[in-house]
């Protein structure tokens, strides 16, 4: 019996010099970062007030810090993809087979459950309660070991490049591949683990923000007086409710068959990968509206307030919204019309997945009315924003045209369907996504991001987009699959490079990005915004001061109309002195970081087989909450006097 | 056999389409673009033009700050869209039940039995009757339907030839249907267009068109060579790559059955060289 299950020396890639030296090179990186925070004497600074914060707005600038920094490590994967294709023509590029296939799983892994579902959470933890009217989510410590749960998935993912493998099956596991005859080695399991304990800290998540929306707004805030981003919000929880769960299961079933023995997806005894199919589909069509509603949030509230207008067409909005969130769940087959379920079923689900078109269309074309008759500003957020209108309409041709049965027998898998979702991936949810965060970075930090930029990044990221997938549209035209290592195909090379040039021009917008953060940091006297309200915004978040105090709102707001908000942001802000009164404010809790500690350990044990470390791990996160459960003091009383004179300092005027 | 070599040369792509299935849905392809262009130019033009008349700079464009709601402009945006689903609806009826996979092409020959099994990582086609067999080379008579019936010997795959038409996937266990018709001669690229593993880029297969004489002599001469039988198909299933096709003149009578019904096994698929880590492709 050996104490480290299947863990040896040999688990250490020291024969391939790449994964070697990123992983080194990360593990240095962080490591020299704790170091500095601990030799500067900021350790106790960030355990108490960032680590085990409770605090929604801490979380969810957490929650975007980890998405920003994935986003990085899945778009390393993208260019080495793209770079190794542009040469790979009757060769074997640079990286091998057994490499290219675990790197484009990473890319396909991370970037869908480390960068957009972390952005997407993020900014609905940060902006959902000040929207709302209120001080906190409902479960401020359930949001926090949420997060961290998420955090842990992260880790396991990039733990993976330097013990072991990572999974090489593609972002989902299909069996039979998946399955232990066909990857014996720890990649699959390493997939398996980290999804089902950041999926846990997903579900978390989603119970918590679905319940602050339904039961914790602010007097008078009735469901349609919610802000559009509310909606949607609330749309993409419910959805994350209900399918977070068949996820896990299903993720649940696979990990039996990997290490049990059970046959639910085998070749053999009885086993059927269909199944598997239906299932992972039943939730993974949900998850891509899970990450684009709160995106057409976002463009609702950027689009109203750059055009000076309220949105247009609010409750047809909304009806959208709902109805695209029940159409979800009726349209997974059409992620395999090839399995030959014949002519109705096909048919069915085609019919269905174009009809999803409709809401969606309806949200378009709102958004062009609230820009008519408006006074369109064209700041950084509404530059995504209409950049978004443009390329999503593109992106959703080309998934309608998916949609259609007959079709999708000649471009499924290939490189016209990579093109397709990254045109809605990229163009819907990452745009979205850097829109809210130029938007709502002045309400976090109280000093806006440097303009220019913004504009730069931007634009290369809009050019470099339409460079690197529209050439996959057209190689999907020539026959050409996805996740190819090399090919025979002479043709298809010019498109390849193309797309690896534009590959290139993303990094470029990355870079600024980047340099905007930095420079932004460092002039942020001079793009300091003390009013707490940059963008003439008409939603309650912007009525309280930027950085909000703790408690967001020292009065809470009463709320007595649809566009109220507009008219009564300016009473909160410019009235008299409100008479303050104590507040009941959560305690800080180090259950979420400490629960993921034990779940990060016992992940890492589970996938090397080392029981008693599994069995400890599991045994920590359970006395973790243990003691939670039976703490005595779980709020703490914000004195009167403290709330006034927070309140006022944050408002800059003397207390 | 002729056409693997050159095989770069048959990259034709699916809007060339070289058969009866790939012709009718290329064409459903065409009419669906048209009718989605007619309001997505319209949206991105409008959406352009809207912002750019409406700039806050822009002195001769009217402020409207209260028409936030209009109900004759609503009831057009939820019903331009619907209009344009309803006719796209006909025609993913028709389209989905006139060209489902297991639907018998209308012709006047008889169709040719092809059936095909997906091995790591290669392909092999048998021809039950005329009782030879192939790897990574499908030779077809042109102007005649065939009827492939498809399965795995191991993982998933998809069966595609991207100028005939439909492709479907293949597992192991089960069969299924598909009909496709090379209309006239040619050399046409095939492959899986579903990863399988290490190998999965070079699954890839020649279809030879050829004129029925030529077919039937490409039988004639098939015959006399090696035999598949159980030991011969327990080798191919082993992972590795085939560097070249091979033609088989004799085929073990049942063999795709013994394959559906798993009286011969999957494939063993890959051996585990240092723990957790699997050996690297040959």
């Amino acid at each position: 019996m050996n104490l480290l299950g299947k863990l040896t020396w040999a688990a250490i890639p020291w024969d391939s010099p790449l994964p070697l030296f990123a992983s080194a090179a990360a593990a240095l990186a962080i490591l020299g970062t704790l170091g500095w925070v601990v030799a500067r004497g900021h350790f106790p600074y960030l355990w108490k007030e960032w680590l085990t914060s409770v605090d929604h707005k801490r979380i969810g600038v957490m929650y975007t810090v980890l998405a920003l920094v994935m986003l990085l490590r899945g778009f390393t994967d993208a260019l080495m993809m793209r770079s190794h294709q542009a040469i790979a023509l009757h060769s074997n590029g640079y990286l091998p087979p057994e490499h290219y296939n675990q790197v484009f799983s990473s890319h396909g892994t991370i970037m869908i459950f480390f960068v957009a579902m972390p952005f997407m959470i993020g900014l609905m933890n940060f902006v959902v309660p000040l929207q709302l009217g209120i001080r906190d989510v409902a479960f401020p410590t359930l949001n926090s070991v949420g997060f961290w749960l998420t955090a842990t998935g992260a880790l396991l993912v990039n733990i993976s490049l330097g013990v072991g493998e990572f999974s090489r099956t593609g972002w989902l596991p299909y069996p039979p591949l998946s399955e232990l005859a066909y990857s014996p080695g720890v990649g699959v399991d390493y997939y398996l683990w980290a999804l089902q304990i950041s999926g846990a800290g997903t579900l978390l998540s989603g119970i918590n923000l679905t319940t602050t929306i339904l039961k914790t707004r602010a007097p008078g805030m009735s469901l349609l007086r919610m802000p559009m981003f509310c909606w949607t919000s609330l749309a993409s929880n419910l959805l994350i409710v209900a399918a977070f769960p068949v996820l896990t299961a299903t993720l649940a079933m696979l990990i039996l068959d990997r290490y049990l023995g059970f046959h639910f997806f085998t070749n053999d005894h009885g086993g059927n990968m269909m199944m598997f199919m239906n299932l992972i589909w039943a939730w993974g069509h949900p998850e891509v509206y899970i990450l684009i509603l709160p995106a057409f949030g976002i463009f609702s509230e950027v689009v109203s307030t750059f055009s000076s207008k309220p949105l247009f067409g609010y409750r047809s909005m909304v009806m959208a919204t709902m109805v695209i969130c029940v159409l979800a769940f009726m349209v997974w087959l059409h992620h395999f019309f090839t399995m030959g379920a014949g002519g109705d079923v096909n048919a069915f689900f085609g019919i269905m997945t174009t009809i999803i078109a409709v809401p969606t269309g309806v949200k378009v074309f709102n958004w062009m009315f609230t820009m008519y008759g408006g006074r369109v500003r064209f700041d950084v957020p509404m530059l995504w924003a209409i950049g978004f209108i443009v390329t999503f309409v593109i992106g959703g041709m080309t998934g309608v045209i998916l949609a259609i049965p007959p079709i999708d027998f000649l471009l499924h898998n290939s490189l016209f369907l990579v093109a397709h979702f990254h045109n809605v991936i990229i163009g819907g949810v990452l745009f979205g996504a850097f829109a809210g965060y130029h938007y709502w970075f002045p309400k976090a930090f109280g000093f806006r991001l440097h303009s220019g930029w913004g504009k730069a990044a931007f634009w290369f990221w809009l050019i470099g987009f339409y460079v690197a997938f529209m050439p996959l549209y057209v190689l999907g035209f020539f026959g050409m699959t996805r996740r190819m290592q090399h090919y025979d195909v002479p043709d298809w090379q010019p498109w390849l490079i193309v797309a690896s040039v534009g590959a290139g021009l993303i990094a470029i917008g990355i870079g600024c990005l980047i340099v905007q953060l930095v420079t932004s940091i460092r002039d942020r006297k001079e793009l300091r915004d003390p009013t707490g309200d940059p963008w003439e915004g008409r939603t309650l978040e912007w009525a309280v001061p930027s950085p909000p105090p703790v408690f967001n709102f020292a009065v809470l707001p009463e709320v007595s109309g649809e566009e109220a908000y507009w008219a009564m942001k300016h009473a909160v802000r410019g009235g008299p002195e409100p008479s303050y009164g104590a507040i009941e404010l959560p305690r800080n809790s180090p259950t979420g970081v400490v629960c993921a500690f034990f779940a990060t350990v016992m992940g890492f044990a589970l996938i090397w087989h080392i029981w008693w470390m599994a069995i400890a791990g599991l045994f920590g996160a359970w006395a973790t909450f243990i003691v939670f459960a039976w703490r005595d003091h779980s709020e703490e009383i914000m004195g009167a006097d403290e709330v006034r004179h927070t309140d006022l300092g944050a408002r800059g005027q003397p207390a | 056999m002729a056409c693997v070599l050159p095989l770069a040369g048959c990259s034709g792509g699916v809007l060339d389409p070289q058969g009866a299935v790939g012709v009718a849905e290329v064409k459903i392809f065409y009419n669906s673009l048209a009718i989605m262009m007619t309001v997505v130019v319209p949206v991105i033009v409008g959406t352009l033009a809207f912002a750019w008349w409406f700039r806050a700079s822009n002195k001769r464009a009217r402020y409207r700050p209260d028409w936030t709601h209009s109900g004759q402009v609503e009831i057009v945006v939820w019903f331009i869209p619907l209009l344009i689903i309803l006719l796209l609806s006909g025609v993913i009826w028709t389209g989905s039940h006139a060209l489902d996979p297991a639907t018998r092409l209308k012709s006047g020959v008889p169709p040719v039995e092809v059936q095909v099994v997906s091995l790591d990582w290669k392909w092999l086609f048998i021809y039950p009757r005329d009782g030879v067999a192939s790897v990574n080379l499908l030779v077809v008579p042109a102007g005649t339907p065939v009827h492939f019936t498809l399965t795995s010997g191991s993982v998933m795959n998809t069966f595609f030839v991207p100028q005939l038409g439909s492709m479907i996937y293949t597992m192991n266990g089960m069969a299924d249907n598909l009909y496709l018709v090379a209309d006239r001669p040619g050399t046409y690229y095939g492959r899986s267009t579903m990863i399988s593993g290490d190998g999965f880029p070079d699954m890839q297969f020649a279809v030879a068109a050829l004129p029925p004489a030529r077919f039937a002599a490409w039988v004639a001469g098939a015959h006399g060579g090696a035999t598949l039988d159980a030991a011969a198909y327990r080798a191919l299933s082993h992972q590795g790559t085939v560097p070249r096709p091979i033609v088989f003149g004799s085929v073990a009578p049942g063999m795709f059955a013994d394959v559906v019904a798993q009286r011969l096994p999957p494939g063993p698929g890959p051996r585990l060289t240092s723990p957790g880590t699997t050996e690297p492709k040959k």
